[in-house]
């Protein structure tokens, strides 16, 4: 049932308030005709009796009141899917942007998408090699996991992002993937840049992009990544390939959620944000993952600059309470030229733990982090202290847990964005750098890994060149 | 009751507004729109109802019909509720995977407890007998955890007229009890409304400690069998592995785990993992005492308030048969915040920070319903309500409204930091800022039970922690060169403390779990090489030296040391007295 009206009588920022409707249900879409023949979606908000308040995605500039007609369309927002979708590139509501032919759909797809019954979740525990010793080694991917970068404006997190886009794979597998590309508010350069990359690397045939770009409606924004993920489910779990969708900027995509909340007058949480932020992201963000009995899965990388590099800003804080672990980049690395600058102290996979050891990717890997993340924090301690005390008040130990910190920066973490490192070269270079202590010092790690990693590295059969001998063969005597 | 129908005049959001709802009461279950959707009233004016409803709402609007059940919103009780998985308003999420598929769609209509399934009952009480409300009349084997007593239902007391032994399903009568007026059938199934506490004789004092085979935890910070605790702290600093190392291995004979509001893949991990891992008394796989209520983060926002509920309401019918129960609740955070979402769409005046102005009533009268009571019923029965919230404050500030208002009402702060957990020094509860109500109170019980000087250990090792903790910050302004060497052996003491005792590793086969008996001789340990090394020294020994000792490595790996080989603990003393005897020698050959 089709109904017109030409009833508006109230427009307010993104919003408008269509009077004398009857029929008309929460959630349904909406298009807007305007006088120019221009036609623009919407989505309704609230029905109150006879009057519907409708968020307009493209905005309301040039919508009048006399003029303009409403037509509701009994249906919630949908999404044409077939393959065909990959290799497209699409604007944030769905619909082609590439110039190419409509997609002849397979089925269409609510964006809003249901919850997943968690009973039917299978635990992501596979592992994904993405080559960066600073996530392999010490916050493990793995498949089906949602896992944010927390970034700051000028840090190079499109770039970690593009690395972990061209390396990641599952070892001894190969199976379909395809990358979903969501991108809320970024600017034309940044779009480019990840075109280019994913075309250079041969991924673009296996992707498919949702570019709602910085100069274009910013309501739009809130439709985009509920778009990119129903395209990333219909990919997953009806074609059963792994996906990958990273979402850039989620700032972005917060902010019009603000707007929206600000023009409704309600009452707002912490800096503006809606008090429903958490529940918004969570309805997002929890729809990545596996499904048992399906081949397919999700995993999700969404992207955030934190303003102010502040992690206790709403964004980031209500991501991080929603995500499986987060990757924060870190400024001062950056200055370092620590690339990528990932500071591995705050960062986290809390899925980690099922993902790596015996049969995934080593026996050993769960000791050694451990290991290696104890030594790299009292390191940071030492090189705290000496910024106040200067290096003569550090004790001996101190020193070498500082010496051991630089080098776990500038050879653990800082690879370059091209350097694909493998499981086993990570983990090596670990035991390498785990050298440097004497053995009472190595508490985290059970004896049996020691006798068979750290003392065999000892006696010189790394293929990777020691730090520096001379403190190597002190302490392993 | 006359057959109404109401109709829908709004719709934001979960809040649906609908008129003709006379006759209706605050906190009625209504169905909302053709779908029947679940939904509960939640204020009315004139015949004007708000309403919550438990699902999406999209698709639904004005004019769409509103039946009124007239009824609270209830959970049903019996057999059935142990290795179950609900919603937050009980209906059994493995029963609609196999109904609907992967996900949830809406107006699905399944009960809380299987009607075909047939439980063993036996009788305890015989036709005759006089039986009142709560006196139990039989048991049902449900697990080899749990026995599930049958109680006599609210609102009937009398003379058992007839019994019977056999199987049945939950809502087959075995017995009739005759009334003053007339005789009722008796079902092993009852129905409860989740938002009244369900009653008891009387409130006990709590005097037992629950142990949670957590080191910090039990040794520093006790929590009681009846107690309440609150485990505040920010993303990544390991509350969800608290509550599940909790769940695991506390000593309570019934746990409940309600997942509120967090995330799918952790309720996975639970419903794959429970049933793995052992319990270390009888044996048998943990599942077979656990009931979950999972409402994730993506699931409707109005099921998450009612989640706890639901939770807590099935705790306290298990804590009614005399069980120790522990619930933990993960996280209340979303719990508030979905009464502030529901609130602000009522248009109520906030009070801090947007929540609503009985946000701290609410939270009190939550763990105001744990506690250790006597039953109802004949027999003088015990049973014990434990509660653990966890807390998510944004940016783990601890000055948040949810965080304030629940350590007013709760014993035990267990407060996360997260330069601990940056180190991946877990469980990163913080020993200097945390506490214990309790501690004196199990005092007596862990002086009788695990070792006389328990208490004694624990206070001395808090003191080097502090002590430590002061000398820190001499460290950071003139360094350590400058301390004297009894201070030193105090840092060295306090570390082991720290990294030999304090932190475990949840992931670890054998130091997931720490007996009682192990903590105290970990400690005792600790302790006596701190008694020997001093005085050492005084015979003048250095410190660089015991600094360097080997035994040290021993003592630090004392925790990967299996429960039954406990004896090897002790053992490293002798190993202690050796290597600080050689180092004064040295000293007399010099």
């Amino acid at each position: 049932m089709i109904k017109d009206y030409q009833t508006v009588t109230e427009i307010a920022g993104p919003l408008m308030l269509v009077s004398g409707v009857s029929g008309v249900k929460y959630q349904e879409l909406v298009e807007i005709y305007l006088p120019s023949g221009e036609i623009r979606q919407g989505q309704v908000l609230e029905v109150d009796e006879d009057r519907a308040l409708v968020q307009v995605f493209q905005g309301t500039a040039g919508i009048d009141i006399p003029q303009s007609k409403i037509r509701f369309l009994s249906k919630g927002i949908t999404i044409p899917l077939s393959k065909e979708i990959l290799g497209r590139v699409f604007d944030g509501l769905g619909r082609p942007r590439d110039g190419g032919p409509a997609i002849i759909p397979d089925l269409w797809q609510d964006i809003n998408g249901a919850p997943i019954n968690p009973y039917a979740r299978e635990y992501p525990d596979e592992f994904i090699q993405t080559g960066i010793s600073a996530i392999d080694g010490l916050n493990t991917l793995v498949r089906g996991q949602k896992l944010p970068i927390f970034s700051g404006s000028g840090l190079p997190h499109n770039r970690v992002a593009a690395q972990v886009v061209r390396q990641a794979k599952v070892l001894g597998k190969e199976e379909t993937f395809a990358v979903v590309f969501g991108a809320m508010g970024i600017t034309f350069e940044e779009a480019e840049f990840f075109q280019k990359d994913f075309s250079t690397s041969g991924a673009l045939a296996r992707t498919v992009l949702f570019l709602n770009l910085a100069d274009e409606p910013a309501i739009e924004r809130i439709a985009t990544p509920r778009a990119a993920l129903t395209a990333a489910e219909y990919l997953a779990y009806e074609c059963g390939m792994h996906v990958l969708v990273v979402l850039t900027d989620m700032t972005n995509y917060c902010e019009a959620l603000r707007e929206i909340s600000a023009a409704r007058k309600e009452i707002p949480g912490r800096r503006g944000y809606p008090g429903y932020l958490y529940t918004d992201l969570a309805s997002n963000y929890e729809r990545c993952g596996r499904i048992k009995d399906k081949n397919g899965s999700i995993t999700l990388m969404p992207i955030l600059t934190m303003p102010e590099d502040d992690k206790t800003h709403p964004i980031p804080d209500l991501t991080g309470y929603i995500t499986e672990g987060q990757i924060i980049l870190s400024r001062s690395l950056q200055r370092k030229k620590v690339s990528p600058p990932i500071d591995v102290l705050p960062s986290l996979s809390r899925l980690k733990d099922k993902g790596i050891g015996k049969g995934k990717t080593r026996e050993d890997h769960s000791d050694l982090f451990n290991q290696l993340f104890a030594g790299y924090a009292r390191g940071k301690e030492a090189e705290e202290l000496q910024v106040i005390l200067g290096e003569a008040a550090l004790s001996e130990m101190d020193r070498l847990y500082l010496k051991f910190a630089n080098e776990f920066e500038q050879k653990y973490v800082s690879q370059g964005e091209y350097e694909d490192r493998s499981i086993q070269q990570t983990l090596d270079l670990g035991w390498e750098l785990l050298q440097l202590f004497p053995r009472v010092e190595l508490k985290r790690v059970r004896d049996e890994y020691l006798e068979k990693y750290w003392t065999k590295q000892g006696q010189g059969k790394s293929k990777i060149e020691p730090i520096e001998n001379k403190t190597t063969e002190e302490k392993t005597e | 009751m006359k057959e109404t129908k109401g109709t829908i005049v709004k719709v934001s959001g979960p809040l649906v507004v609908a008129n003709g709802m006379a006759g209706s009461k605050m906190y009625d279950v209504v169905r909302v729109g053709d779908q029947k959707l679940i939904g509960e009233v939640i204020r009315l004016e004139g015949d004007l109802a708000s309403i919550q409803v438990y699902e999406e709402t999209g698709g639904i609007g004005p004019g769409d019909p509103v039946y009124p059940t007239f009824e609270p919103l209830s959970v049903e009780l019996g057999p059935g509720l142990i290795q179950a998985i609900y919603d937050g308003i009980q209906r059994p999420l493995n029963i609609i995977r196999e109904q609907v598929g992967d996900y949830i769609t809406r107006g699905i209509d399944i009960p809380g407890l299987d009607r075909k399934k047939r439980w063993h009952f036996k009788p305890e009480k015989k036709a005759g007998d006089k039986v009142k409300l709560g006196s139990v009349i039989g048991s049902v084997p449900e697990t080899e955890l749990v026995t599930q007593k049958i109680m006599v239902p609210p609102g009937i007391s009398g003379e058992i007229v007839e019994i019977k032994e056999g199987d049945f399903t939950v809502t087959e009568p075995i017995a009739r009890i005759k009334t003053d007026d007339e005789e009722k059938e008796i079902y092993m199934m009852q129905r409860w409304p989740v938002r009244r506490a369900r009653p008891y004789q009387a409130k006990l004092p709590v005097s037992q400690p629950l142990p949670t085979g957590q080191r910090v935890i039990d040794t520093f910070f006790p929590i009681a069998k009846g107690g309440t605790a609150c485990v505040p702290g920010p993303f990544g600093s390991g509350k969800t592995v608290i509550q599940h190392q909790f769940a695991k291995w506390s000593d309570a004979d019934i746990i409940i785990f309600i997942g509120c509001g967090e995330r799918g893949n952790e309720m996975t991990d639970v419903l794959l993992e429970f049933p793995k891992l052992t319990d270390p008394k009888s044996g048998q796989p943990l599942m077979k005492r656990t009931v979950l209520i999972a409402n994730t983060s993506n699931m409707p926002v109005a099921a998450r308030e009612a989640s706890v509920y639901t939770g807590i309401t099935i705790a306290e019918y298990f804590r009614d048969m005399g069980f120790s129960v522990a619930l933990q609740a993960d996280s209340t955070s979303r719990w508030a915040e979905a009464m502030r979402e529901i609130s602000g769409r009522l248009e109520e005046m906030p009070g801090e920070e947007g929540y609503p102005a009985y946000l701290s009533a609410r939270i009190a009268e939550f763990y105001e319903r744990a506690g250790s009571v006597r039953t109802l019923g004949d027999s003088d029965k015990t049973g014990s309500l434990s509660v653990i919230g966890s807390i998510s404050p944004p940016g783990g500030d601890l000055s948040d409204a949810v965080v304030q208002a629940t350590l007013r009402v709760v014993k035990v702060f267990w407060s996360l930091e997260d330069k601990l957990a940056f180190a991946r020094h877990f469980p990163a509860i913080s020993w200097l800022n945390s506490y214990s109500l309790y501690t004196d109170t199990v005092k007596d019980f862990f002086a009788e039970k695990v070792a006389k000087d328990f208490f004694d250990q624990a206070k001395a090792a808090m003191l080097l922690l502090e002590k430590e903790a002061e000398l820190e910050e001499i460290i950071r302004l003139v360094g350590k060169d400058s301390l004297s060497p009894s201070d030193r052996l105090i840092l060295e003491v306090a570390r082991s403390i720290r990294e030999d005792f304090l932190h475990q590793n949840a992931f670890h086969e054998i130091d997931t779990y720490t007996s009682l008996s192990k903590q105290s001789a970990m400690l005792d340990l600790i302790l006596y090489f701190y008694e020997k090394a001093k005085d050492t020294m005084e015979k003048g020994a250095d410190i660089t030296d015991i600094e360097k000792l080997a035994v040290l490595e021993r003592i630090a790996r004392m925790k990967y040391i299996p429960e039954n080989e406990l004896e090897k603990i002790k053992k490293i003393k002798g190993e202690i007295d050796s290597e600080l005897s050689k180092l004064t020698q040295t000293e007399e050959v010099k």
